[in-house]
């Protein structure tokens, strides 16, 4: 009966478990108890697996990464920010970040699910069948997925700093991890983020110098401008010079500048040589 | 012939703030005693003065006696006597006696259940009792609150789980540092609050430790029993950049931490965080220094914020204290007035001027 269900049902209910994740645990904090962290890392290993099996039936049906629309993008990234959550999550020996992580996992995916003309078009082959330009993509959403992380450890710091500055210490704020613990993944995490995205962007350019006119000029530039922002963030954060809570807005606008930056990237998508449409149906 | 009245008349921290009690520490305890000791009509006083709390218990046969410690306190300590009207509360008779029961019993404390409380009320008692002050009434009234406190904490809940300044400086520290094994803790003075709390440090897993005070020998002592390295106190401000937590409890008169120093330590080490706990009265860390980026500036009136929030988990066990105290309270003060120590007029106000005594 498995066999029968659709790429979208699959994803659905991924998203249905990370939903899940994020009702569980905020119904142990409206309880004033901490949320479970085998439950929601039950959730969200539940919704993985299932968005990796709708992802992969349409990677089987496009030939390749799919990153053909907006609404996969959104969705690889989600399963981006998953797959770290699900490897370096359990550092952190806190529940609240899975919490996070099932709310972001939620949030990206039913957005995506709930506005059809996202998926409306879906292109195929829009790599050329070039592994090394699907590579690029790949590692480019995957760094957007870090950045999806960055963000919510970045609002945990946030909050923790409020809450050790305005000295409210009780209620929820006692789940949160150290502001130390914090600090120290945010700066590996944006590590990560900057070096995958470095990479993405090497691949793209061997690519790029062959045929400059197959990559629009507001995609290069929106993908340069956040690799080179998360660059300099980087190299402020490792000199000392952007720090606490400077450091963790920055982190969060890295990744709205990220999200934002997706639509150049999809726009420069045209209908080529390379590439053909699909029309689905509604 | 007059009666002997027992009152007890001050401000504690149900009152006061942290800034405000900074005023009230006396600054010269001996001078105080000898203003006391002066006020007609007063037969029997003690003072205890802590943190928290600046207190006067007395015996007079003067209805007026309250008002005149009142008024010797405040012009000893320039302390504006309208704000000490405003502020203080007075109680007499059994209701003094009771408050009494309930201070060195812990449950009057901004941390509930504290233990360090009942050694200040003996110290204060001590004092009393050297200086002359004490006689048949505030000597029974004192040793029957002893054995009231050790009685409740005995046979009630009030002593178990309870939360220590020093454990939840620690608590605190590990929602900064988390393991603690990594953070390098300085002390700064050497008395029992400090110690304690550098003890509960160590026990915590803290792998450096250091301690400053003015009394080189005293420091040495005090670090040798706790495995701790010794620093001059004279170098805590060029030093202080290499400390995580600095523990602040120093009987200075003003603040031996300035912001410009913190500042200028934090220079020197702007991506980790500095934690201040200062348990000092007055305090000895410049307020402003909160403002500063990856400081966290946490006082006496802070940390007991923060327990309080375990408070009501503990309601049952107050209640229960509260009860038991009461009664012996009522058992005290009848046997006070059968030995005539007191006459039947002592339940009356101590001073007409002040009415009815307000709740601490």
């Amino acid at each position: 009966m498995f066999a029968d269900l659709s790429d979208r049902q699959w994803l659905w209910g991924a998203a249905g478990f990370y939903l899940a994740g994020l009702v569980l645990g905020m119904a142990a904090l409206i309880r004033g108890g901490r949320p479970s962290g085998i439950l929601i890392y039950g959730a969200i290993l539940a919704g993985y697996v299932l968005q990796f099996i709708g992802l992969g039936i349409r990677g089987h049906a496009t030939g390749g990464c799919p990153l053909g629309n907006r609404f996969e993008i959104f969705q690889f990234t989600a399963w981006s920010a998953v797959t770290l959550y699900l490897v370096v999550g359990v550092a952190f020996r806190s529940s609240i970040l899975g919490y996070f992580s099932s709310g972001l996992g939620a949030a990206l995916t039913i957005l995506s699910l709930s506005i059809p003309e996202w998926d409306a078009v879906r292109r195929t082959h829009i790599f050329g069948n070039n592994p090394w330009i699907e590579l690029h993509a790949a590692l480019a959403i995957f760094s957007y997925g870090v950045f999806g992380l960055l963000a919510l450890t970045s609002g945990l710091f946030l909050l923790r700093h409020f809450s050790l500055k305005s000295k409210r210490l009780g209620g929820w704020f006692s789940f949160l991890p150290s502001i130390i613990d914090l600090d120290h993944i945010e700066v590996r995490l944006l590590g990560t983020g900057v070096a995958l995205l470095t990479l993405a962007l090497a691949f793209g350019s061997v690519y790029w110098s062959r045929d400059m006119a197959s990559v629009g000029h507001a995609k290069l530039a929106a993908t340069v401008a956040v690799w080179a922002a998360a660059t300099v963030a980087f190299g402020l954060r490792v000199m000392g010079r952007l720090l606490a809570r400077r450091f963790a807005w920055t982190c969060l606008a890295l990744f709205a500048a990220a999200l934002l930056s997706l639509e150049a990237v999809d726009r420069s998508r045209h209908p080529g040589s390379a590439q053909s449409s699909l029309r689905l149906e509604p | 012939m007059s009666e002997p009245l027992l009152f007890v008349i001050g401000v504690t921290h149900n009152q006061a703030p942290l800034d405000v009690r900074e005023r009230l520490a006396p600054a010269s305890p001996e001078a105080l005693r000898a203003d006391l000791a002066a006020v007609p009509g007063l037969s029997e006083f003690a003072v205890l003065s802590t943190c928290n709390r600046i207190e006067f218990y007395g015996v007079a046969a003067d209805t007026n006696a309250a008002g005149s410690v009142q008024a010797a306190y405040c012009a000893r300590q320039n302390f504006s006597a309208a704000e000490f009207e405003r502020i203080r509360f007075l109680l007499s008779g059994r209701d003094a006696a009771l408050h009494l029961f309930e201070v060195a019993s812990g449950i009057d404390s901004q941390l509930l259940g504290e233990n360090e409380i009942f050694g200040q009320v003996k110290e204060a008692y001590a004092a009393a009792q050297s200086g002359g002050s004490t006689g048949a009434v505030l000597n029974r009234v004192f040793q029957k609150a002893f054995q009231a406190a050790k009685h409740v904490r005995t046979h009630t809940g009030i002593g178990s789980g309870q939360v220590s300044v020093a454990s939840v400086a620690v608590d605190l520290a590990g929602d900064i540092f988390g393991d603690l094994a990594g953070a390098r803790v300085l002390v700064l003075g050497t008395g029992e609050v400090g110690e304690a709390t550098a003890r509960a440090f160590r026990s915590r897993g803290a792998g450096d430790l250091a301690v400053a005070g003015r009394n080189r020998d005293r420091a040495e002592g005090v670090a040798s029993g706790l495995g701790a390295g010794v620093v001059h106190f004279d170098e805590k401000d060029t030093r202080l950049a290499e400390y995580d937590v600095v523990v602040c409890s120093t009987a200075a008169p003003s603040a031996v931490l300035s912001t410009s120093a913190i500042s200028a330590a934090m220079r020197k080490r702007p991506a980790r965080p500095l934690l201040l706990i200062d348990l000092a009265l007055p305090r000895d860390v410049e307020a402003s220094a909160a403002d500063l980026q990856n400081v966290f500036l946490y006082n006496l009136d802070d940390l007991a914020r923060i327990a309080e929030q375990n408070r009501s988990a503990r309601e049952a066990d107050v209640a229960r204290c509260r009860s038991i105290l009461s009664e012996r309270a009522d058992g005290l003060w009848r046997s006070v007035l059968r030995r005539s120590a007191v006459g039947p007029g002592a339940a009356e106000s101590p001073s007409q001027g002040a009415g009815q005594a307000a709740s601490p």
